[in-house]
């Protein structure tokens, strides 16, 4: 063996079962109350994943009964508590939070080479106020749901009798845990950088995480304010969003958009950098036009502001305004599509494995490819007037979410995995699990973008017997995919026990997260390392021995 | 002009857009238009999807990693490529911005000549209101002419939608907006609901009826003196069914949003402030022209006012019908 241990990645020599963060404390308090990123990421992880079951329980219910034109399991008005609560967990437990408050703790310091983020602890009440925001919406829960949407318009959300407030303020909580995250990922990335690490020598990642703090700390006080304002009408009875107080429904949907347009990229753009990471590693390749990709993600942050106004071209608002935002709109489109096509030019002569990270890369490329490009259709004016409130917006927004967001997510999951917890999930099973996944996907939402364009409106609980085929379609790939995700529970779960043990670097990586042993230490680095190219993996080979990649030799010098 | 590009390729083009599986009828020329930039669209979505497909795919098993085998180091960027697959998408999108916003601004200015037909959106019931004060549940209008609708909601907001036409507009509470179109043949075209707005929002719909040359005049006097003619408990009954009260009113005892009408003539009634009282025929005027004054108790104060939408004579024989309906 001609290969040994670098001297830059102190960790990896030393003995596996060095005491990890995991074993830094026992009991429920040392992790409810701890500091440590890698501990709070564990919990968002926990707590993600279980919202996650919940919202997808709610997605099976709703598919359920949307088997038959009329009622087959339950009657309209739990129908519309339903999917509600789909869209609001989904959206505000889930796909918000997940990769950058579990993916994104438990990794940021980590590629940084640094001890923590920022503000430890302002990072545990992150955490603390995102399980306070849970507990509400399990309270509205509790009391019999909201029945409102997820997007809760008015006036019909101050209207209902249904339980609205404690579901909206759970969201309004919600959101200053998302604010604080992002506050202290800016901070981090700014002063915690390691020698080396240059603005353009950061892991894309790391870029994604930045940009989408920014929205998170821009965009989410705009969401705070609305949702308040919308209890204050409730509770209160001051006319701001009702006509029949004095208000305007429609200002609601411009406040709401504000935020909620730029919150899909709070979603997207993370996901889009665990891809940047995911297919540089398993191509055994450079990125491929890094600049390019820095600089689009922070262009989609910047451009996320200024295009809300595409949710509402049949709201009532005025041509010119349409115009406006349909242009505005187009422009996103730009830096989406360079980033695909880079993802693409990145395999390009590489040694590519499949392996399961690299599986959900493959299936967001081409999923987020459908949805990106579907959007094409819902931004020009024309025939946005016709799909817009239809199943197709439906289909497109689960394209970009689920196909996007969740694959990038389950992708950055399998990948960090043995980081996190320090085993190897079963490789096979993944594969498996992967493609029921993204078969029962397509079937389920390629049905819906047809019914959509032949007229079927969403959030419908009675439908006409013409669509009844594309709905059954539907809801058999949304059972696959629930046997799919079934199955990574099995298994994940499996491995936590009896998986093999991971070694430092099993995929590769040249990124710093993988110098430290697998789970790190509580203090993550002896000493801050120093950065060097991110994606410069051709010093890196695997050994046999250690079951993952070490540095060469010779290269060791040029590494550190 | 460019304008008319869609217009002329869609008369060209033999296969028409309508016969096309994924898109409904086209009941209009207006659709006809949409539907050929969604077919353009979705032409550039194909090639491009399947341009990314094809290298994903081919790339994966051309360069699938093999023992012995390292990555090659092509270079990790080239300025000329990624300028290439910038400026692309870029001149595609203003492409496709452009045939949307002008197809847009020929489907929203209504022509001079229009005929103008009041929608009210209510729930769960679209209401429709002829230039000679008939209410009709559906939408009656002649072939060939434009006509353009002026609508507004009673309480939440609606979505007005006709799937046909491609033609789709909130229907707001406070505010005016409208949507036009121009028919070419005469049919039936279904309505649908499109913002959310409650448990009744999926059977929110109605229907487009089209009459031929000289028919839908002939329509509108027949039913304008409908109430007159019918005797006073049917033509209740008639309004009952048509004007928003069976999609909260029951008249089988059931329960549902309101209470329902099934011997309510003549009951006792204990209000919510705890008030009792027998219904007559002042209580029942009263509960239509201002239903908020006194509640049924157990119900919630949610029912839209009625005054001005129905005349005295249509209330006298709602009153009529009641009466009949007895345990």
């Amino acid at each position: 063996m001609n290969t040994v241990s670098s001297p830059a990645t102190p960790a990896a020599a030393e003995p596996e079962h060095a005491a990890s963060y995991l074993q830094d404390g026992h009991g429920i308090k040392s992790w409810i109350m701890t500091l440590d990123h890698k501990r709070i990421g564990v919990l968002y992880l926990i707590s993600i994943l279980a919202a996650m079951f919940l919202g997808g329980l709610f997605a099976m219910l709703i598919r359920t009964e949307l088997l038959t034109p009329t009622k087959t399991v339950m009657e309209a008005e739990t129908y519309n508590r339903v999917f509600t609560l789909h869209g609001a967990i989904m959206i505000f437990l889930f796909i918000i939070p997940g990769i950058p408050a579990a993916l994104g703790n438990f990794v940021l310091p980590l590629m940084l080479g640094a001890r923590d983020v920022a503000f430890p602890r302002l990072n545990r009440l992150s955490w603390h106020l995102y399980v306070i925001g849970a507990l509400f919406a399990i309270y509205s829960l509790i009391h019999g749901g909201a029945d409102t949407g997820w997007t809760f318009y008015t006036p019909y959300s101050t209207t209902t009798t249904s339980a609205v407030v404690p579901i909206v303020f759970g969201a309004f909580i919600l959101g200053f845990s998302s604010i604080l995250t992002g506050l202290n990922f800016i901070v981090t990335i700014h002063r915690f950088r390691p020698p080396g690490m240059g603005w353009f020598r950061m892991p894309l990642f790391l870029w994604a995480l930045y940009a989408t703090a920014i929205i998170q700390v821009l965009a989410t006080p705009v969401l705070g304010i609305t949702l308040l304002l919308l209890i204050v009408e409730r509770v209160l009875g001051v006319g701001i969003f009702d006509p029949t107080l004095g208000g305007d429904p429609v200002l609601f949907q411009h406040f709401f958009w504000f935020y909620s347009h730029p919150a899909v990229y709070i979603m997207i753009l993370p996901a889009m950098g665990v891809i940047s990471e995911l297919v540089s590693t398993f191509s055994r390749k450079h990125i491929f036009g890094y600049k390019a990709i820095a600089y689009s993600s922070v262009a989609i942050a910047f451009l996320s502001f200024l295009v809300w106004g595409h949710h509402m071209f049949v709201s009532g608002q005025s041509p010119m305004a349409n115009m406006i935002f349909s242009a505005l709109t187009f422009s996103v489109a730009i830096p989406s599509a360079v980033k695909v096509f880079n993802w693409v030019a990145t395999m390009y002569k590489g040694s590519i494995k499949m392996d399961a990270p690299m599986t959900y890369t493959v299936a967001f490329i081409l999923l987020f490819g459908i949805g990106g490009l579907t959007g094409l259709f819902l931004g020009a004016l024309a025939t946005d007037v016709h799909l817009h409130d239809t199943y197709f917006v439906v289909a497109h927004f689960h394209y970009t979410m689920m196909g996007g967001v969740l694959m990038a997510f389950m992708g950055g999951l399998h990948y960090w995995w043995p980081k996190i917890f320090g085993r190897m999930y079963n490789e096979k099973l993944a594969n498996i699990a992967s493609l029921m996944i993204v078969v029962g996907f397509n079937i389920t939402f390629l049905s819906q973008f047809i019914m959509g364009s032949l007229g079927m409106p969403r959030r419908y609980y009675n439908y006409r017997p013409e669509f009844e085929s594309y709905h059954q379609w539907s809801t058999a790939g949304a059972y696959l995919q629930a046997i799919g995700f079934i199955l990574v529970a099995v298994y994940l779960i499996h491995s936590l026990r009896r998986g093999r043990l991971a070694p430092a670097n099993p995929w590769g990586s040249a990124t710093l997260e993988w110098r430290c042993a697998s789970p790190p230490p509580t203090e993550n680095f002896a000493q801050q390392p120093t950065a060097g190219d991110p994606y410069d993996l051709k010093p890196l080979v695997f050994d046999p021995k250690l079951g993952g990649f070490t540095y060469r030799a010779e290269s060791a010098e040029g590494v550190a | 002009m460019i304008h008319s590009i869609p217009a002329v390729l869609a008369s060209l083009v033999p296969l028409r857009a309508s016969n096309a599986f994924w898109l409904p009828e086209e009941g209009t020329a207006a659709a006809g238009q949409v539907d050929w930039l969604f077919n353009l669209i979705l032409g550039i979505s194909v090639f491009f999807f399947a341009l990314i497909a094809v290298l994903t795919i081919y790339f994966l098993l051309r360069y699938r990693r093999r023992q012995g085998i390292e990555a090659g180091q092509p270079p990790t960027h080239h300025t000329w490529l990624e300028i290439t697959w910038t400026v692309i998408p870029t001149i595609i999108v203003i492409v496709i911005f452009y045939f949307g916003f002008t197809g847009y601004m020929d489907m929203k200015i209504a022509p001079e000549n229009a005929l103008e037909i009041q929608v009210t959106g209510q729930k769960w019931q679209w209401l429709f209101s002829y230039p000679n004060g008939h209410v009709d549940p559906d939408l009656h209008v002649p072939v060939d002419q434009p006509v353009k609708l002026i609508m507004t909601s009673e309480d939440v907001i609606h979505g007005f939608f006709i799937p046909d036409f491609r033609q789709k507009m909130d229907v707001v509470p406070g505010r005016y907006s409208t949507v036009w179109f121009n028919v070419s043949r005469p049919g039936k075209h279904i309505i649908f609901c499109t913002q959310y707005c409650g448990r009744g929002h999926s059977d929110m719909s109605a229907w487009v009826v089209v009459h031929p040359p000289g028919e839908y005049e002939k329509w509108l006097t027949e039913v304008g003196d409908e109430i007159s003619k019918l005797p006073p408990a049917e033509a209740g009954e008639k309004l009952y069914l048509t004007r928003g009260c069976k999609q909260c009113h029951t008249i089988d005892g059931g329960a549902s949003t309101g209470p329902s009408f099934l011997g309510m003539f003549g009951r006792s009634e204990t209000m919510k402030d705890g008030a009792k009282l027998t219904v007559d025929e002042n209580y029942i005027r009263e509960a239509i022209i201002d239903p908020q004054a006194k509640i049924v108790a157990g119900y919630q104060p949610v029912m839209p006012t009625y005054k001005g939408k129905l005349k005295d004579n249509e209330i006298t024989v709602i009153i009529e019908y009641l009466k009949t309906l007895k345990r």
